[in-house]
């Protein structure tokens, strides 16, 4: 019989076959190369999408065991699953943002960006109040110790999470994608750093590791997810995921929780009585480069 | 297997200083990407911002080389050259030292090399048909794999001294003239398909890369041909010579008429999107852009190459010509190599400018490309040039062997 699930498995028994040939002949290499075998297993690790629950776990823990040995610490990497039901939204109020980056740095700290060089997921934008919203005029190296500047304002920019992501449709090896909660993630060992998606994307939200990324021991966050914040190697991308593991388990991103002026606005847009949904019904909403058809789930909007 | 061997280690001084000096070109070049292996792109200067940059701008020039070499093939055919092979097999011999060249700017590219293995089909994960670099890695391999079957092929016949079989050549030949506008196309779209970047997100942007390619590779080609035919019994009338000067003409005058086209829609909308075209020529809030002066230099040698190949009397003399010929093929390394990529990215998608220019590093790995991809080309021609015009001469005058190999020049067959 031919159906389409002997297809589907005798695609996967070649495919495993061949991958088995390439093991052992990494193995025996290996052997001769004395190298670290759990590098080795890394190097063959298939895509997450099309890893059994089997390769996860031994995936998870072979990384967990890698994370301790660099950083002499017990560092957790979870894969918690999407929840049903949910897809989340953020709204970031323009006219209370007064430019403090302090959600840059919270940022930073949660998600174990590099230090050095430094990796900001958002980027916060001084404008003219006299120009509108206008990119072509607008400063991210403001000093942030001035602000808010009588004729400036203020517009962070990070990941929108498309419902219609460019830059998901141009990685060639499928390393990023949405998943049903709406987040967009990387597999960082499956990403080749290509950078297609860092040109496709229009809001310069995806940024790469173009050395190794600097981690200090002392400022790990231990608490980390697979497709999230766990510490990346030199030459993927990287980006914000809405701190899918502060969100995934009922918890504000780090940026919301910090901003001092209450800009910034989490929840599930499945859910009428959240908060999305009244910003969403009862302010007027500002989409970024609407006209790309990128469909954000990222909404600005102005309260005052 | 012998005989190969002694055309390649056998040649005059001049061979020999150029092929010390692309070694040396390779071997500086593997130097400096092994440092940018350890230490990651930073070694680069491009950044989040230009995220792209000389790389992919070689790899972009090098697809039009590539594309065009074969299409030549087209004229040759119209206009009836006698020796067919021989004008289709160094089309394609460039056009394979052209895609190697391309393949392997795009791994200098890369973050994880290593990892390339994610791109083959069913071990990996090629995300097509939606993503464009995707396509661009299946055409190009399709493209490298059918001219090098054919070049070993002819080869491989003229070697046993049988008579290539047609019914084999002659449909990958013209297989590879589609393949070859695919090739570029694709290219094209990879930037085209891109619409956070407006500088590329134009519809005539496929159009202008053929243009552009049917100027740069017949470029390359028409020099070549001269210098074959001075060294070698390799006949080609000057009128087939300037027959495709002629059609480079048209080419060129069509390249113009796109990019003047681009730019009407630019400057008189006036929209936002003109910043990137400000960049190219002129600069941004006060400072001056480092790559204007390479777009002018680009835009004067096409326009100034475009009269000499137009004008019958200046396209009929040699000396013209070949003053045409390079000022194309620099015009269109500048447009593919810089202009294209460079203002694509600044200012960037939130308006930032990030003021890009190559590094050594890029510099020095780009040579050693180029070197890999010049000593795969004067090999090939070397043993192309032996085993179709030389071989019969051979076998009467063995001991002239030294001399008549001896002939490729250094340097002249680089262009």
């Amino acid at each position: 019989m031919n159906t389409p699930e002997n297809k589907q498995s005798e695609k996967v028994n070649r495919r495993d076959a061949i991958k088995t040939l390439f093991t052992l002949a990494a193995a025996y290499t290996a052997t001769g190369c004395k190298r670290d075998a759990d590098a080795l297993r890394s190097f063959f690790q298939t895509n997450f999408r099309e890893m059994s629950p089997e390769q996860l776990a031994s995936t998870v823990e072979r990384w967990e065991r890698r994370y301790e040995k660099r950083f002499d610490r017990e560092v957790k990497v979870s894969t918690t699953p999407p929840q049903e039901d949910v897809l989340f939204g953020y709204a970031l109020d323009v006219s209370r943002c007064i430019g403090c980056r302090r959600c840059v740095y919270a940022c930073v700290e949660e998600n174990n960006q590099s230090r050095d060089p430094q990796i900001h997921w958002i980027q916060v934008l001084e404008m003219d109040k006299a120009k509108g919203i206008d990119l072509m005029h607008a400063d991210a190296y403001y000093d942030a110790e001035e602000v808010p500047q009588e004729d400036k304002f203020y517009f962070p920019v990070q990941c929108q999470q498309c419902e219609n992501p460019p830059c998901v449709k141009s990685c060639p090896v499928g390393a990023t994608w949405k998943e049903p909660d709406g987040i967009v993630v990387i597999d960082y060992d499956w990403c080749v750093g290509c950078r297609c998606c860092v040109t496709a994307c229009p809001y310069g939200a995806r940024h790469f590791n173009w050395t190794k990324p600097s981690l200090p021991v002392n400022q790990l966050n231990p608490d980390t997810e697979y497709l999230g914040n766990r510490p990346r190697p030199q030459g993927v991308v990287e980006k914000c995921t809405f701190c899918l593991q502060r969100a995934r388990k009922g918890r504000y991103p780090a940026c919301v929780e910090v901003c001092p002026v209450g800009a910034r606005k989490f929840g599930n847009l499945l859910d009428p009585k959240g908060e999305i949904r009244y910003i969403l019904e009862n302010h007027r909403i500002y989409i970024l480069k609407e006209e790309l058809n990128t469909q954000p789930k990222f909404f600005y909007y102005f309260s005052i | 297997m012998r005989t190969i061997f002694r055309i390649i280690f056998n040649g005059s001084p001049a061979y020999f200083i150029w092929v010390i000096f692309l070694l040396a070109c390779i071997i500086q070049g593997l130097l400096a990407y092994a440092g940018q292996f350890t230490e990651g792109l930073i070694v680069t200067h491009m950044r989040d911002s230009v995220s792209w940059g000389f790389y992919i701008g070689n790899f972009t020039f090098l697809v039009g080389v590539a594309a065009s070499a074969v299409m030549l093939v087209i004229p040759a055919y119209v206009y009836n050259w006698k020796p067919i092979k021989e004008v289709v097999i160094f089309g394609e011999l460039l056009a394979v030292s052209a895609i190697i060249m391309c393949l392997l700017f795009v791994l200098v590219d890369m973050g994880h090399p290593e990892r390339l293995w994610h791109m083959i089909p069913f071990i990996g994960r090629l995300n097509f048909p939606s993503s464009l670099l995707a396509w661009d890695a299946l055409v190009l391999n399709a493209y490298l794999a059918v001219n090098t079957f054919v070049v070993v092929y002819l080869l491989w016949s003229a070697y046993k001294g049988e008579h290539y079989n047609t019914r084999i050549v002659i449909p990958l030949v013209i297989l590879s003239i589609p393949l070859a506008v695919g090739i570029h196309t694709v290219t094209a779209f990879l930037y085209n398909g891109m619409a956070s970047r407006p500088y590329w997100n134009s519809a005539i942007l496929a159009p202008r890369f053929l243009a552009s390619a049917l100027c740069s590779g017949p470029a390359v080609l028409l020099i070549l041909f001269q210098v074959l035919r001075r060294i070698t019994s390799f006949e080609i009338k000057d009128d087939a010579i300037h027959k495709v000067a002629e059609l480079m003409a048209y080419a060129m005058g069509f390249n113009l008429f796109l990019f003047g086209a681009e730019i009407f829609k630019e400057y008189y909308s006036n929209t936002h999107h003109v910043v990137h075209y400000e960049y190219l020529f002129f600069g941004l809030h006060g400072e001056p852009s480092p790559i204007a002066w390479y777009a002018w230099t680009s835009l004067v040698f096409s326009v100034v190459a475009f009269l000499l190949f137009v004008v019958p009397a200046t396209r009929r003399n040699f000396f013209t010509m070949n003053l045409g010929a390079v000022m194309i093929y620099f015009s269109v390394y500048i447009e593919k190599g810089i202009a294209l990529i460079i203002p694509g990215y600044t200012p960037d998608t939130l308006g930032q400018i990030y003021a890009y220019t190559p590094s050594i590093t890029e510099i020095r790995v780009a040579a050693g490309i180029f070197g890999i991809g010049f000593l795969i080309f004067t090999l090939l021609v070397r043993i192309g040039i032996f085993l179709l015009f030389e071989k019969d001469n051979l076998v009467r005058e063995d001991s002239a062997l030294e001399n008549k190999v001896g002939v490729v020049r250094p340097g002249e067959d680089q262009l």
